[in-house]
């Protein structure tokens, strides 16, 4: 996979709840680890816009959805556990 | 069952094993919410696809698909089979899913099925826990009346109190389990109310079926709802002097029980009382278990009863039972269906004894409970015929399915072997509210129809048939021979007795005669007498002895 490819996630949170603000910051951290300078995040909230929630099939929060590049996987939880995320998303572990 | 049904605004736990009917259960609650209350409803499905549950349910006759543009929707909540899992979750999505959606179609009613299936993704038990706390208070919160589905380990379903999700009983306001067994080879299903908040309820496990309307569950009484009417009007039974002995014939409403061994011309009677009832005009469903419908009106055909007329004008229904499969319930089931689509009034089941066959015994006594308190309450007229084999009955107080005690009239065929001859006896065990008959009448068929004759009883003796007209015969000829002689004899002494008379008044006479001889003799007598006086003091006085001495006088 090419490291020059723009990685687009959307992230579904809950509100401010615990899960979801960790959510966030676990990505942030990740992007910026790992995919500096080209990865896009949209954030949407389900409490805010729930007619998404339910157009997109999103049940379980917080849930990452990558767009691009294809194809699209999800990953739900707190995304904790930065092994198996990245893994899923395909990105190899960089050594520091 | 629950005296109304689920609480309302509350959550109610639905547990069962596989295939034990819960996902019918949940559809049901949902249509009938939507159908008669004007509920809407949410179906939130996690373990199949909301297409291949709508795709069930077309075997049911519910009108799904008009329903599912206003009044009932489902939310595919299925977890994508190649989901990757990372930390902790929640259900967040899933409340707020549900909150735009309920807010859409103003749903009152949400059920959740297979539930277990999300909870599996949580990492640990205290995240299950809380998600489900979390969603239980969501339902709360907007008053809307839940159902979760849950599933239990196999059939005990007793078994879920040791399951992850067993915390779930105890939070609810209402648990309802479903069980489906094989007992000795017969499916039976099973429902308990095993909690209810804030309510009595009824607390055994009761039987129900799956039929086309969905779950029927099989309840004796409903609590609290008055008993029917009670008639004073008499039905016939057929045969006129059963109806002479009967005070008029069967009550209406009543449960009359027929029983007798193998050939006692049960189904006949069964038929003579259908017939009469059609001939009234009233709609009745004859019920064979051992027979052919066509079968049984031929039989009958031969002794005067001409029912396949009544069969043509569509007021008498024949259903042969033998193609029924299933336990007794499905029996029951069935009977009350036919029975409500007739509009019958009246009622036969010939032989209701088949129900006692091993498999169905735990039920059986229960299901012909039910059979006649329903009947009852719908104030048809039940006849139910039973099979009473004398070797195998130990007692003579009761059928195989002891329901002589709940049936208001008892009727009783026995032969009689006597002579190289079997006559067939009827008599009148009970009939409640009816002074009847004790006698043992017989009972005798030929083309024109059922009579019953008075058997010879005479010198303690009981005869019928052949012997019983021997015997009248015999005392016919006897008799007139009897009265022969009597007239003779009568008069002979009428003529003595005007022979006597006429001697009598000879007599009278010549005792007459002689007494006037006697007065006249008497008077003789004392005229003699006193002339002789009269001579002899003329005598005196002539002669003058005497002087009449002035002084001595």
């Amino acid at each position: 996979m090419s490291r020059r490819a723009l990685f687009k996630f959307r992230l579904y949170i809950a509100g401010d709840t615990p899960n979801s603000a960790q959510a966030l910051a676990n990505l942030a951290a990740l992007c910026r680890t790992h995919l500096a300078g080209r990865h896009e995040i949209e954030i949407v909230d389900v409490f805010r816009q729930p007619q998404r929630a339910l157009a997109d099939g999103v049940l379980m929060t917080p849930t990452l959805v990558k767009l691009a590049p294809s194809p699209v996987r999800r990953i739900v939880g707190t995304l904790s556990r930065t092994r198996t995320v990245l893994h899923a998303l395909k990105l190899e572990i960089l050594d520091r | 069952m629950t005296g109304g049904g689920l609480p309302r605004g509350r959550t109610t736990l639905l547990v069962g094993g596989p295939g034990s009917g819960k996902t019918v259960f949940a559809l049901q609650f949902l249509i009938h919410g939507a159908q008669a209350c004007k509920e809407p409803g949410i179906f939130v499905a996690f373990e199949e696809s909301s297409k291949r549950i709508v795709a069930n349910a077309r075997s049911f006759d519910w009108k799904l698909a008009e329903l599912q543009e206003k009044k009932l929707f489902f939310l595919d909540a299925r977890p994508a089979p190649d989901l990757v899992r990372s930390g902790d979750m929640d259900l967040g999505g899933l409340c707020a899913a549900l909150e735009a959606k309920s807010r859409a179609v103003r749903a009152r009613r949400i059920v959740f099925d297979a539930v277990d299936v999300a909870l599996a993704l949580l990492p640990d038990p205290e995240a299950r826990r809380r998600e489900i706390y979390r969603l239980h208070e969501w339902l709360l919160a907007r008053e809307l009346t839940g159902l979760i589905t849950l599933k239990s380990g196999g059939d005990d379903a007793n078994a879920i109190r040791g399951q992850p999700f067993g915390f779930m009983q105890f939070m609810v306001d209402c648990t309802v389990i479903l069980n489906h067994s094989v007992v000795l080879g017969v499916s039976q299903r099973n429902l308990r109310v095993q909690k209810y908040r804030g309510s009595g309820f009824d607390e055994n496990e009761t039987p129900f079926l799956i039929g086309d309307g969905g779950l029927e569950v099989a309840v004796a009484r409903t609590l609290g709802r008055a008993d029917a009417k009670v008639s004073s009007e008499r039905v016939s039974s057929g045969v006129q002097r059963l109806d002479t002995m009967l005070g008029g014939g069967y009550y209406r409403g009543a449960c009359v029980l027929i029983t007798g061994s193998p050939g006692t011309a049960k189904t006949t009677l069964g038929g003579a009382f259908a017939e009469a009832a059609c001939r009234r005009g009233e709609r009745t469903l004859f019920v064979s278990f051992d027979s052919d419908g066509s079968e049984v009106i031929r039989d009958l055909a031969s002794v005067g009863i001409r029912l396949d007329r009544y069969v043509r004008n569509r007021s008498l229904r024949m259903i042969s039972a033998r193609t029924i499969t299933g336990s007794a319930e499905t029996y029951l089931l069935r009977i009350k269906t036919l029975a409500q689509e007739h509009g019958a009034r009246c009622l036969v089941v010939d032989p209701v004894s088949t129900w006692s066959k091993p498999g169905n015994e735990l039920t059986a006594q229960s299901v012909t409970d039910r059979l006649i308190d329903w009947s009852k309450a719908g104030g048809t007229t039940l006849l139910c015929t039973s099979l009473f084999d004398e070797m195998s009955s130990r007692t003579e107080g009761g059928s195989p399915l002891q329901i002589s005690t709940l049936a208001d009239t008892w009727i009783h065929l026995n032969h009689l072997v006597q002579a190289g001859e079997r006559n067939r006896g009827l008599s009148i065990i009970k009939s409640r509210g009816t002074a009847h008959s004790h006698q043992v009448r017989e009972l005798i068929l030929n083309d024109a129809g059922m009579t019953l004759t008075d058997a010879y009883t005479a010198a303690g003796e009981v005869l019928m048939g052949t012997l019983r007209w021997e015997k009248e015969r015999a005392e016919g000829v006897a008799n007139k021979a009897a009265e022969g002689a009597a007239k003779l004899k009568r008069v002979r002494l009428d003529a003595e007795e005007a022979e006597l008379e006429v001697q009598m008044k000879s007599l009278q006479v010549e005792l007459d005669a002689k007494q006037v001889e006697k007065t006249l003799l008497a008077r003789t007598v004392v005229s003699r007498e006193g002339e002789l006086s009269r001579g002899r003091t003329r005598m005196r006085e002539l002669r003058g002895a005497d002087a009449a001495r002035p002084g001595r006088k």
